[in-house]
């Protein structure tokens, strides 16, 4: 069975329709990539994935491990092991990153009938993985991305994809806003965490993030639909030739 | 024409008059107190209970909220104390001095006045009026004189107890003084404690009053706050109670040249609350921070109104005020600025912000500024809205549950007005307060 089945998804937001008919299936220990033009429906997918209010799909289903996940909230959907990594992650004044992630940690061990953790033990967890994103733990202390940088922003998405050890990951634009060095460190990150047991979709505007990590398989979105499939090949192809022949085939097709 | 127009008295109205009459001659004090009273009465004779009609009770309208009046409380019983021994858990573990009162009367035996600190006097309201204590005679009624309150002119007309504290100037107190007021037993009763703080000048000290009732007691509480110049205070007041409670509490104070004066009310029960809070500030260069934070549910009624009246140049104010609104509650706050021509240079800026959990919740926020000076720096803010759907659904894509989530944001709202009090163990004990008052919530 594929960790993700997604099937003729149609999604509507603020009563236009963004979503037109999407197919996707992802089995696990994969990294799919979806590239497409802006307004192609990328970020929608991310957001429907995770349930985020407003969202709303029409037809079609999101399987995960065969369950269709749409008509739950967004954290047993957490809970189920889908992390959603934010374009644009949210500033939270008073709520202590520390706190933050402990909450959710305990909540989704919870949720699956494990113990919660210890103080040592979550601290041992998060000095650890902070360690490897290069991320200042004094900076824990602080609002959940209280005035973070862009990069320190991105990098604390990850920091979480880590503590929360997701099934599927998936990243919205992790690369906008990164300089060179901070992409590097997301990207480790990331790359990190690939193993046969997860499975990764990586949404993109550009070729540059999937230089470091290299994706199994990548997928044209246009205008609410997947166009063309293919291997990595296929976003050196787009970065080349760019998104403007798929945006005609998908003008045609509708 | 300018005859006071009286409008038919209300049946609470006539019970309190009545109780004033009945009790007069049992009350505490010579015959200058016994004028104080006197006067006090007729002019409560006058204003009658606040209502609609007069501008600063316009959404708190006690003629209406109050269908009768309470019977006086008695002196506690062994019973009462008994019962009160519990009572001011609400401000956690921390070290303080207890200086309790039972259904508004001094109770010694439950009170700590051992081994007070050199400078440092406390003696309960009811032995200073009879004493005649020239603390007292010297500033009683006097220290910001209400106009035209009836509440207030309620309170000194029957007043029965309540504490007389003053530090000598210079004198540090270490120790918080807490001043636990108990209302207890099942038969709601009528409460008047007066309370006179004068703190001289250069002197330091933190006072709390926890306010803990049992029944649906009509509680009317007034503080008189003196800070001399140079004085550093802090005044933490939390007030907590069943549904059918009444609570209306007056702080009046006076702040001397170059004082401090961090102010903060917190509000987690009671029926129908009423903070009202009139700040003069007399001499110049004076630091003041007046915060609260509220947590309403049912058809909890709160009201936090706060004057503070800029005399003198050179003076900062703060205002931050937090109000979460569930169910059918309400949830008032006024605050009124005044900068008097001479106070120039007067930096003082007043936000308020309510959070409502539920469609049927009401905030009412009215910031006023009243400026005749010509070279200040003011400001107001006033917001109410709903949680952030957008901070709800990142927790929530955390895998942190709907109810949980709120209750975070519900905490980091009223946080940032907690953050506001100095003494961390007391922050931390209100921020329990909070977090039991969610965890209710979700169950």
């Amino acid at each position: 069975m594929p960790m993700l089945e997604v099937k003729n998804l149609h999604v509507t937001v603020d009563g236009k329709q963004i979503l037109k008919g999407l197919d996707l299936t992802v089995n696990k220990g994969e990294v799919h990539a979806i590239m497409g033009p802006n307004g192609s429906g990328k970020s929608t997918l991310a957001y429907v994935m995770a349930g985020k209010p407003g969202y709303e799909a029409t037809e079609g289903q999101i399987l995960l491990d065969g369950e269709d996940i749409l008509a739950m909230p967004s954290d047993e959907r957490a809970a189920k092991g889908l992390f959603l990594a934010f374009q644009y992650p949210l500033e939270i004044p008073g709520v202590a990153t520390m706190t933050f992630l402990r909450t959710a940690l305990n909540a989704q061990r919870k949720k699956r009938g494990e113990a919660e953790l210890s103080t040592p033990e979550f601290l041992k967890l998060v000095r650890e993985a902070a360690g490897k994103l290069e991320i200042d733990t004094d900076m824990l202390r602080r609002g959940v991305n209280v005035g973070f940088s862009g990069g320190e922003k991105k990098r604390n998405e990850i920091l979480q994809m880590a503590l929360l050890q997701p099934r599927l990951c998936v990243l919205d634009e992790t690369d906008s806003g990164l300089d060179i060095d901070a992409l590097k460190i997301v990207s480790d990150g990331v790359n990190r965490l690939r193993s046969p047991d997860r499975a990764m979709v990586v949404i993109t505007h550009y070729q540059r993030l999937l230089d470091h990590i290299v994706p199994d398989v990548v997928h044209v979105l246009s205008a609410g639909r997947i166009v063309k499939t293919g291997g990595k090949e296929l976003a050196l192809e787009l970065e080349a030739s760019g998104y403007a022949q798929f945006q005609g085939e998908a003008a045609l097709a509708s | 024409m300018n005859a006071e127009l009286r409008s038919v008295k209300t049946n609470a109205e006539r019970m309190l008059a009545d109780a004033y009459q009945a009790s007069k001659a049992k009350l505490p004090g010579g015959r200058k107190v016994v004028a104080l009273r006197e006067a006090a009465a007729a002019r409560f004779d006058v204003l009658g209970l606040p209502n609609r009609r007069v501008e600063e009770w316009k959404y708190t309208d006690l003629r209406a909220l109050i269908g009768e009046a309470k019977p006086l409380a008695g002196v506690p019983d062994a019973a009462a104390k008994a019962r009160s021994k519990e009572a001011g858990l609400l401000i956690g573990d921390m070290d303080a001095r207890r200086i309790v009162f039972v259904d508004g009367t001094f109770v010694p035996e439950l009170s700590d006045l051992a081994n007070l600190s050199p400078g440092l006097r406390i003696r309960s309201m009811a032995q200073a009026l009879a004493a005649g204590d020239p603390l007292v005679d010297a500033n009683l009624g006097k220290v910001v004189p209400a106009e035209r309150e009836g509440v207030v002119e309620l309170n000194t007309a029957l007043m029965r107890d309540g504490a007389v504290i003053h530090v000598a100037k210079g004198a540090t107190v270490e120790r918080p003084i807490h001043l636990v007021f108990a209302a207890t037993g099942d038969r709601p009763a009528s409460v008047f404690t007066r309370s006179l703080v004068v703190i001289e000048q250069g002197a330091r000290a933190m006072l709390v009053e926890s306010h803990d009732a049992t029944a649906g007691h009509q509680v009317n509480t007034a503080l008189e706050l003196v800070i001399g110049d140079k004085a550093h205070v802090d005044h933490i007041k939390v007030t907590s109670g069943p549904s059918d409670l009444v609570h209306i509490s007056s702080l009046m104070a006076a702040v001397g040249a170059h004082a401090r004066f961090n102010g903060f009310a917190f509000n987690i029960g009671g029926g129908v609350v009423r903070n009202q809070t009139f700040v003069r500030l007399d001499g110049e260069g004076t630091l003041t921070g007046l915060r609260g934070a509220s947590l309403l549910k049912d058809k909890q009624h709160v009201d936090s109104t706060l004057v503070i009246d800029h005399k003198a140049s050179g003076c900062q104010s703060r205002e931050v005020f937090a109000t979460v609104l569930d169910d059918e509650s309400r949830g008032v706050f006024q605050g009124k600025i005044v900068v008097r021509q001479h106070a120039q240079k007067t930096d003082a800026r007043m936000m308020t912000r309510a959070l409502l959990l539920s469609d049927e919740a009401e905030a009412d926020n009215k910031p006023e500024l009243e400026i005749f000076a010509d070279d200040v720096q003011c400001g107001h803010g006033a917001t109410s809205g709903a949680l952030d759907a957008d901070l709800k659904f990142y927790l929530m894509a955390r895998g942190i549950p709907e109810i949980e989530a709120e209750g975070l944001l519900v905490q980091a709202f009223v946080g940032e007005a907690i953050e506001g009090i100095e003494h961390a163990g007391l922050r931390d004990a209100l921020m329990e307060h909070v977090v039991a008052w969610l965890r209710k919530r979700g169950s």
